[in-house]
């Protein structure tokens, strides 16, 4: 993901990540030369790629994520290029929540502004393992190293403070979108940094979630009951349906399900009509118990050695999303992996003020805000919290009445 | 020890089947959009590894322009038999028939119009979610997309005010006569498609692979010469002045024949369609279709309308 504040570059530089990785294809660089030309501008703005929404042009602005694919000899890369807008802070915590890697880009001339701020503050609430500090624009203040050290200097001093340092992997790299310095190619301007251009850091940064807990937790998404099928053996055929959000499965385990507590044994693994002796996170497997037990979407199957405690009530951080500012009063839906619940607001233990980091206290939460919440909920979740497990630590905040989500929560 | 991860393509996989089953979960009237095209034929296998042995929660639906290659409907007819799946076809002629579509000229591209007959069959059979295999890699509005994307009431698109999408938590509740576009292969770029085509041994309508075709050469586009319709009628007959010549051509997209071009070619199987991809300098969409042309923002404005 690239984030940071506006007009500091970030739909240049992944322009420029594709122009010199040769992605970009031959028409699409003829369009986005032709509409430069028609801007009077001198060369190709290689922004154009990005922004693709009608009101983004007009306005020079990136509105919501754009997602974009290049590839390596090596590796493929999703990379979602998010707003740097506060009004769309959002959409930024949209791109975030997948991200394995976030690239903050920082303006040289302006140092670290509050978005800045805001962005590595979600960045880390929100988990992302790898943080790469770009400062972006060297080309506008001489290649300064000066400029380059005195930023890095003030960003490690804020990251210490807010707990982003140490927590997480951070780099740092100068650079010049425009002109390509450091992304692809290490050009001659900045010979007084010796570290890893862009490519080789995004090259070197390990996939997957590391830190991700290795707990089996398994939330059931779709029951296959094909009783009614021509096929008579099919007839007794319960398969529990869903995505493995942590941990692994192997012919064998003996299991719980949640939140009833019934015991069982895997008989089988199923991915397609493949038969598998065991599967792994994120695999999408269909999974076949020894007894007939009464499960169905919601419920969660664990390891019966891992098992958590299914709770009726949740401590969390929250980044309110909503146009509509939440209210205490109401009841909201929480969706938590497959289950769905009736929530109310227990209490509002503070807001974050992002700038100082000071904690307020508060009675309601406007958009952008984020705070630690508790939650009464009608229905058990089986959680696990956000530092260990962003699958089962993650939930959303739906408003009933426009079916909007209207936050994004995480167990503390 | 170095945790077990699954490869791109696994991965890209996984993730579809969880969307496909998140719409199967929360939807209760989903249907899933199948022209018979190779992104819509990997979604069907990939509906056969989220839902097998057990039936489709869902029916397949056509929206047929009646611009279609003969080929390719023969093909989808023999697929949706062979998986035993429910197939419904809504065609553009049955909305001019209706006069719901009215063209400004017989010859008129049928691409957009494809925007009524869908919004019709919505709300003819009451879909709260339709799943279709557009891709983000595809066109620059699409990029922009969620996979779980909502439509209000009269189909449309507000690409300002889209719901986040946080994590895998979907969200695919509507509201009655308000409509959800799941997109499972969102993440997948042409390549991939390719890529798991070749993999899981998919058959395609034989269109895709590089043939000798009678063709007309007009303003540097390929135009199919004299195709002919299952109603009988002959399209894209050469204009005064204009030569058929016969050229080794494959497209890269299938779709209505007035608006879809194919591109010069040799290969002939899908490992050779893989090298090819690879190596190509043209896009999907720039190449091929006639439709997207015409301005920077023409695929927003028809989403903004209701197309999928």
């Amino acid at each position: 993901m690239t984030c940071g504040s506006v007009d500091d570059g970030k739909s240049t530089l992944i322009g420029r990540l594709l122009f010199d990785s040769k992605t970009i294809l031959a028409d699409t660089m003829t369009n986005i030369s032709n509409t430069s030309k028609k801007r009077g501008m001198a060369a190709v703005d290689l922004s154009l790629l990005t922004d693709g929404l009608q009101a983004e042009r007009e306005q020079g602005i990136t509105i919501d994520v754009a997602y974009r694919y290049f590839s390596t000899g090596t590796r493929k890369y999703i990379i979602a290029d998010a707003p740097g807008h506060e009004q769309y802070t959002r959409n930024m915590v949209t791109a975030a929540s997948t991200a394995n890697l976030a690239i903050i880009l920082i303006d040289a001339r302006r140092g670290v502004l509050t978005q800045t701020r805001r962005h590595s503050y979600l960045a880390h609430l929100v988990g992302i393992p790898h943080i790469v500090v770009a400062v972006n624009k060297m080309d506008l203040v001489d290649y300064s190293q000066d400029v380059y050290d005195k930023i890095c200097a003030d960003y490690t001093q804020f990251a210490k403070e807010i707990g982003l340092a140490g927590a997480r992997d951070i780099r740092f790299i100068p650079m010049s979108a425009l002109n390509g310095d450091m992304l692809v190619d290490r050009l001659d301007n900045m010979s007084w940094y010796q570290g890893e251009t862009l490519l080789e850091m995004l090259e070197k940064a390990p996939a997957a979630h590391t830190e991700q807990s290795e707990q089996f937790r398994f939330p059931v998404q779709f029951v296959c009951r094909p009783h009614a099928s021509a096929d008579a053996d099919l007839h007794d055929f319960r398969g529990f349906m869903g995505r493995i959000e942590s941990g692994e499965i192997a012919v064998g385990d003996a299991v719980t399900v949640l939140p009833n507590g019934y015991q069982s044994t895997v008989k089988a693994i199923q991915l397609g009509d493949k038969q598998l002796q065991s599967a792994i996170t994120e695999q999408s497997i269909t999974l076949l118990l020894e007894d007939e037990i009464d499960t169905s979407r919601g419920d969660m199957i664990v390891k019966s050695n891992e098992a958590t405690e299914p709770v009726k009530q949740i401590e969390a951080f929250v980044c309110w999303l909503g146009e509509t500012p939440l209210s205490t009063a109401r009841t909201y839906i929480v969706r938590h992996t497959t289950r769905e619940s009736k929530a109310k607001i227990g209490a509002i233990h503070y807001k974050v003020d992002v700038n100082t980091l000071e904690e307020q206290q508060t009675n309601d939460l406007k958009m952008n805000d984020i705070a630690r919440l508790s939650f009464k909920l009608a229905q058990p979740l089986m959680i696990d919290s956000y530092k260990t497990n962003r699958a089962t630590g993650a939930f959303i905040v739906i408003d009933e009445s426009t079916n909007s989500t209207v936050g994004a929560g995480m167990i503390v | 020890m170095t945790k077990k991860t699954l490869s791109h393509l696994d991965w890209l996989e996984a993730e579809a089947i969880h969307i496909l089953r998140e719409v199967a979960g929360q939807c209760s009237n989903p249907v899933l959009l199948f022209s018979g095209g190779k992104d819509s034929l990997c979604i069907v296998r990939l509906a056969e590894k989220a839902f097998r042995p057990g039936r489709f929660p869902f029916p397949l639906m056509h929206i047929d322009t009646g611009h279609n290659y003969q080929e390719v409907i023969d093909f989808r007819d023999r697929r949706v038999a062979e998986i035993g799946e429910r197939l419904i076809v809504r065609s553009l002629e049955d909305s001019m028939a209706r006069g719901t579509i009215v063209l400004k000229h017989p010859d008129e591209p049928r691409n957009k119009h494809q925007s009524v007959t869908l919004l019709e069959a919505i709300e003819e059979f009451g879909f709260d979610c339709c799943i279709g295999g557009a891709r983000r890699d595809e066109e620059k509005a699409r990029a922009k997309e969620r996979i779980m994307s909502f439509r209000d009431e009269f189909g449309q698109w507000d690409p300002k005010n889209q719901r986040p999408e946080l994590w895998n938590l979907y969200n695919a509740r509507s509201h009655k006569g308000e409509n959800i576009r799941a997109f499972p292969i969102s993440n997948w770029t042409e390549m991939d498609v390719w890529q798991y085509i070749e993999r899981e041994q998919l058959e395609l309508p034989s269109i895709y692979f590089a043939h000798q075709r009678d063709v007309i050469l007009r303003n540097g586009d390929i135009i199919p010469a004299n195709v002919p319709l299952a109603s009988g009628e002959i399209i894209n007959k050469p204009k005064a002045g204009e030569q058929i010549v016969s050229k080794q051509v494959r497209f890269r997209t299938v779709g209505d024949i007035t608006c879809t071009a194919p591109v010069y070619s040799d290969a002939d199987t899908t490992a050779k369609i893989v090298i090819e991809t690879a190596t190509t300098t043209i896009t999907e969409r720039g190449a091929t279709r006639l439709d997207d042309q015409t301005s920077d923002a023409s695929m927003e404005l028809r989403k903004k309308e209701g197309y999928f």
